[in-house]
């Protein structure tokens, strides 16, 4: 303390040493062992990342090992998989349409775990298949949609905020736009479900009331403050100085946002979308309630779709401890917090780089 | 086109962006209010759902919220606080454990909810209750299962970055005079912190504090299988109950109930009571942030 004191008062090297040396001359227990403690607690948050890492993985490591094990102690174990097999391809044939030849192929193979790239996302059945393709895709849709929807109308609308707003109607703007951030996804469920489904297939006419486009625009209304807030603070962060010399040359504020403003926030706001793509792509109430949760692929923004999440949402509940199903639905969870680890990672070091050595270089 | 007219034109479609979403706020705020208002009386707050789940109110709802927000508070402010000293008066900027904690309260930040929920059930129930269930009760189930102490542990994870950034932000709007002054008088650093700072961090520990509520109330997605019950005769007496919670309360019946029309009014009224609920705290943590914001200027 007293160190970092001297150094913000000036740089005087012999009273900051000669207070170091008094500094040093007083051990006082409570003050250590008070730094200690806080030092400790504070690792706690370094801590618990680490155990997420290592639990959510854990229960999701069998699925890589049972693979083993069937290849190794195959043969009875196949062999009675093949007639139950057999039996059950014939009654999904007749029954039902839906399954496509891949699917029967990958289920009469026997093995849960190897189904897991294939076509078919069936957990709950005498055969289980867990392909998460149509999960994959579903999620891609549907975080498509709301980017699509978000991103635009955030963005426009944090230049106006940052940019044409006068002060006082910007105090306004700003902090109800972050109202939305306080709406529980639960309630934005709701509404999407109750009121946006109606609305939409009132205006589309599509067969499902609810789809991936229902849902999509449900969850860009969930990433909307935080790809608004963000890309405000980038755009604020812009030096005076830039602003200042474009409209000294004459230009307009349309000209100085646009070709001063935003191209100098670029990372920031770049930042910003791959946070609000994070939010959208782990959100779980807003896909469990809207999206229609039928796990199929379809290119259609029209059809229901079943996202990762809320596959790990509705099904968790259900399943036995330590089941085939139980760890794919933490390796699922693994995929999705190894992906928004990264996207997390990627906005803070490298598009944070970026804005700071961009300001550094012009300054 | 002339240079003023595309000036008005592009203002004017930035501008609309703002009034679409304020209109998408508006709208989401009259659904829910012309919805549940009619619904919304001393008996629904106050009774247990009756009927099957189709008439009556949601008093275990608001007790299970209320309980399993005071325990996730107790859990996480005191650390949320330690740590956000630590990083505003203890850690160098340039320190590699600062930066290494920091990037962590980000990472916990933006984890989906939902992988709490699966990390609640893999190591608060699948490991820490199992455990204890091994040492306290001789193997028999009684922690290892999803109840109120482990959904509001979880919960406390989520919000516990809410917390740590209120506070840290307080904590750097106290003038470094005031700090100077202790040191001056003869104050060590911890008791500097603690006559000069924590006292000043008063009311962002208070923001921060009515923020983690406010979210850990509407969030869902972490007690989904870590404690949330879907209907419950009694109030959880033990941290070991299950408990029920208005978020889940309002999934539950829209999505699975029997027959969704018939509860369509408990609906809208429950989700009017969660709103009304995240929406004063929130409006309590705005002004208290405005006013430690001003004394930072």
């Amino acid at each position: 303390m007293f160190n970092e004191l001297i150094r913000k008062v000036g740089n005087k090297k012999n009273s900051a040493q000669e207070i170091a040396s008094f500094n040093r001359k007083k051990f006082r227990f409570s003050d250590w062992f008070a730094e200690k403690v806080i030092k400790a607690v504070a690792f706690l948050s370094i801590a618990v990342v680490v155990l997420i890492f290592i639990f959510v993985f854990r229960e999701a490591f069998p699925i890589f090992k049972m693979n083993k094990a069937d290849v190794v102690g195959t043969e009875v174990l196949v062999q009675e998989s093949y007639g139950g097999a057999d039996n059950e391809n014939s009654t999904i044939k007749t029954i039902d349409n839906q399954v496509d030849n891949s699917n029967i192929k990958h289920a009469s193979s026997g093995k849960p775990s190897s189904t897991l790239l294939s076509n078919s996302w069936m957990p709950v059945s005498d055969n289980p298949r867990y392909g998460m393709w149509p999960l994959f895709l579903g999620t891609f849709k549907v975080t498509l949609i709301a980017l699509l929807f978000a991103a635009p109308i955030s963005i426009l609308a944090a230049i106006y905020t940052s940019m044409f707003a006068k002060p006082r109607i910007r105090e306004i703007i700003k902090p109800v736009i972050e109202l939305l951030a306080g709406f529980p996804s639960v309630v934005i469920g709701f509404f999407a479900l109750m009121v946006l489904a109606t609305v939409f297939q009132n205006i589309f006419g599509y067969a499902s009331r609810l789809n991936g486009f229902v849902g999509g625009i449900a969850m860009g209304l969930a990433a909307i403050p935080i790809i608004y807030t963000l890309t405000e603070d980038a755009l604020t962060a812009v030096p005076k100085t830039f602003t200042e010399a474009s409209l000294g040359l004459g230009a307009s504020r349309r000209q100085t946002a646009f070709y001063v403003v935003l191209p100098a926030a670029v990372p920031g706001i770049f930042a910003a979308v791959v946070l609000g793509v994070g939010r959208i792509f782990g959100e779980t109430m807003i896909a469990l309630m809207a999206t229609g949760n039928a796990a199929m692929i379809s290119m259609n923004p029209f059809d229901s779709v079943r996202t990762l999440s809320a596959t790990i949402g509705a099904e968790m509940a259900e399943v036995v401890f330590g089941d085939t199903h139980y760890n794919v639905l933490f390796l699922i969870g693994s995929l999705l917090f190894i992906f928004t680890f990264a996207l997390n990672a990627l906005a803070e070091f490298y598009f944070k780089n970026l804005v700071i050595r961009r300001y550094q270089s012009k300054k | 086109m002339n240079r003023n007219v595309k000036d008005i034109v592009v203002e004017g479609i930035t501008g609309v962006s703002v009034l679409v979403i304020i209109f998408i706020i508006v709208t989401i705020l009259a659904v829910t209010i012309v919805g549940g208002w009619p619904n919304l009386n001393l008996t629904f707050l106050s009774e247990f759902p009756k009927d099957g789940m189709t008439k009556g109110g949601i008093f275990p709802a608001i007790v299970g919220t209320a309980v399993m927000t005071i325990i996730m508070a107790v859990a996480a402010v005191p650390f949320g606080v330690i740590t956000a000293i630590y990083l505003a008066e203890y850690a160098s900027e340039k320190s590699i454990l600062a930066k290494t904690i920091r990037f962590a309260v980000k990472t916990l930040a933006v984890v989906p909810s939902i992988i709490f929920g699966l990390f609640g059930l893999g190591f608060f129930i699948g490991f820490v209750g199992k455990n204890m269930d091994g040492l306290l009760n001789g193997g028999a189930l009684k922690w290892g299962q999803p109840n109120i102490l482990w959904a509001s542990f979880t919960m406390a994870l989520l919000t516990l970055p809410v917390v740590i950034v209120s506070v840290e932000e307080a904590i750097r709007t106290i003038p470094r005079e005031m700090r100077e002054a202790s040191l001056a008088l003869g104050a060590t650093k911890w008791q500097t912190i603690r006559s000069v700072v924590l006292p000043g961090s008063v009311s962002g520990i208070l923001t921060g504090t009515i923020l983690a509520v406010s979210r850990g109330a509407g969030e869902v997605a972490p007690i989904l299988f870590t404690g949330a019950a879907y209907f419950l005769s009694d109030l959880p007496h033990s941290l070991s109950d299950q408990f029920m919670s208005l978020g889940y309360h309002i999934y539950i019946m829209s999505t699975q109930s029997s027959d969704v029309d018939a509860t369509l009014p408990i609906q809208f009224a429950t989700t009017l009571v969660l709103l009304l609920l995240t929406f004063s705290l929130n409006a309590v943590a705005v002004i208290l942030r405005y006013r430690i914001r001003k004394r930072a200027k």
